[in-house]
């Protein structure tokens, strides 16, 4: 299993072979129409975080020490860079998520998807998946 | 729709917006989102430059000439202002920070005087958040209760609806005269007429009305009426309250502070005279300047202009969208001013709007701050393209291809 700093490489790799926004953008979408990301059971209101423009939403739970993320969006280029964040995150250890350091977005262009003001719920999203590395770290400790 | 006619040089006009020469993404600016703000000619600009430069001063306290000069032209933006509604009476505008600070005004001087428990509060389905969250928030405060208008599915009033919830109860109507989601123009003048033969007293929020329409305060016989500067070409942070002498004379006071007050002493403040007495603290003098400045823009291109082309530009881009497979415009009534909400089959409107951006072209998405008439429609928003005299067909043309070219990526 590579780790969060080689799995995000490996993204920024793939995403070197495109000049143009289009071509990114495109990817991006057939990201998010390949992936059914999150099991229906787990579309709950629960596991929403609404955003302003779309909605995601984020379901995770422990397994053999290591925290398994699925999500989901209802619009296709956020659900595409959702799944992205998933294959970050996903199937790592609660410290290694708390002590990972996300620079793939920047890295491949698509940090303007972060700005508080597009309102996406992809913000939302990282500090939720960060609260429940933390909720799921302190939970193992006790 | 009925065919129209303007004298406009769109060309001429052009040249005195700079910012829709500059390019976003690489290309071309195509600016679809009047609705949410407006861009600002050069004359407006210049105003506000020169204020700071050569007349920056406060106003209506200075014995020196710079006070002077400002507080001369901040009462002369008034008067251009009371002009172009119409009001009887200059000191009958009041300067307020905008539409939302407008509203809240009201509901603050006019709930403290004349709502009290079981009153009832009437607002209709497709208001702004900025029209509906101060009147539950002073309902809650009073134990009053908020009615809604209903629609159709057309995006229109149900005006025979509107009429059954009229009672000896309601104390206030409070609509917007054209819809900032759908376009459509309320028939206001009907409404006011029939909420003051049941009593009641009438505020219109005219923020998406005032940039596109002629407004006669005194012809619609309103008792308040809202707006915003920065959708009518004017600066952001100053927009105006207008009210009938008599009602505003009755209100209390809505924020504390200079200028409102004639005497104070620790036992005792008397409040200052109309417009003053709503105005409290330092005002957005260069605000109200660069509105005026817009206002005497709009006036040289005449409103009456402005409505025509708007209207064609809007029955343009109706037609052309609606060759687009799949397409479903949210707002089809049969009096529209120029927003163009849509949806089209199985695509986010967020992911139309982010293509498109690329291209160059700003359009809104969302639910534009308008969401239980989103749930009304029970969608989650809309991608829409609201326009202004600026704008120009070969923009809708190139819209109408980067949409195609959006739905060829996301389908």
């Amino acid at each position: 299993m590579n780790s969060i700093k080689e799995i995000q490489q490996e993204i920024i790799e793939e995403f070197a072979l495109f000049d143009e926004w289009m071509d990114k953008y495109e990817h991006i979408i057939e990201l998010g129409k390949d992936l059914p990301l999150i099991d229906e059971q787990y579309k709950t209101d629960e596991n929403l975080i609404k955003g302003c423009q779309s909605k995601v939403w984020l379901h995770a739970e422990l397994k053999d020490g290591k925290i398994i993320f699925s999500a989901d969006s209802d619009a296709i280029i956020t659900k595409g860079i959702v799944g992205l964040v998933i294959r970050v995150f996903s199937n790592h250890t609660p410290q290694e998520i708390i002590d990972a350091n996300l620079f793939f977005i920047d890295q491949i262009g698509l940090q303007e998807h972060l700005s508080p003001t597009r309102s996406n719920g992809l913000l939302s999203m990282l500090k939720q998946i960060r609260m429940y590395a933390i909720a799921f770290n302190t939970q193992a400790k006790a | 729709m009925e065919a129209t006619t303007y004298k406009l040089n769109v060309e001429e006009i052009r040249k005195d917006f700079p910012i829709l020469h500059r390019q976003v993404n690489g290309k071309p600016l195509i600016y679809f989102d009047n609705g949410a703000t407006s861009q600002k000619p050069r004359q407006v600009i210049d105003v506000i430059n020169r204020y700071y430069q050569h007349e920056n001063s406060n106003i209506h306290r200075g014995i020196h000439t710079l006070s002077q000069e400002a507080t001369d032209a901040y009462e002369k933006a008034r008067k251009t202002i009371q002009q172009f509604i119409n009001a009887q009476h200059h000191h009958e505008v009041i300067f307020t920070s905008g539409t939302t600070g407008s509203v809240n005004l009201v509901a603050s001087s006019f709930g403290k005087k004349h709502i009290q428990a079981g009153d009832e509060i009437i607002i209709s389905t497709m208001e702004h958040h900025s029209n509906i969250v101060p009147w539950q928030m002073l309902c809650e405060e009073k134990k009053a209760i908020l009615k809604v208008i209903p629609i159709n599915d057309k995006g229109e009033l149900l005006m025979e609806e509107f009429k059954r919830l009229l009672s000896p109860k309601t104390k206030l109507v409070t609509v917007t005269h054209v819809s900032n989601t759908l376009g459509t123009i309320n028939p206001v003048k009907e409404i006011i007429k029939l909420a003051k033969a049941a009593g009641a007293f009438v505020l219109i929020d005219g923020a998406q009305a005032v940039p596109h329409t002629k407004v006669d305060v005194q012809e619609l016989d309103c008792d308040f009426y809202a707006f915003s500067g920065h959708k009518m070409f004017g600066p952001t942070g100053v927009g105006i309250l207008y009210g009938k002498e008599a009602i505003l004379n009755e209100l209390p006071p809505y924020q504390g502070g200079g200028d409102m007050i004639k005497t104070v002493t620790f036992e005792k403040t008397t409040y200052n005279e109309l417009p003053h007495k709503f105005e409290a603290g330092t005002p957005n003098i260069v605000g109200g300047l660069g509105l005026a400045a817009a206002i005497d823009y709009m006036n040289k291109i005449g409103i009456t202009n402005i409505e025509a082309y708007e209207h064609e530009l809007l029955n343009y881009a109706t037609e052309k969208i609606k060759k687009i497979e799949g397409v479903r415009i949210i707002g089809e009534a049969a009096n529209k001013a120029s927003v163009l909400s849509f949806l089209v089959d199985g695509i986010h409107p967020s992911d139309i709007g982010m293509i498109i951006d690329k291209l160059g072209i700003a359009i809104r998405t969302g639910h534009h701050c308008t969401e239980p008439l989103m749930n009304r429609f029970d969608i989650p928003g809309t991608a829409r393209a609201s326009f202004a005299f600026y704008n120009t067909k070969e923009e809708i043309d190139t819209f109408i291809l980067a949409l195609e070219r959006a739905l060829k990526m996301l389908l």
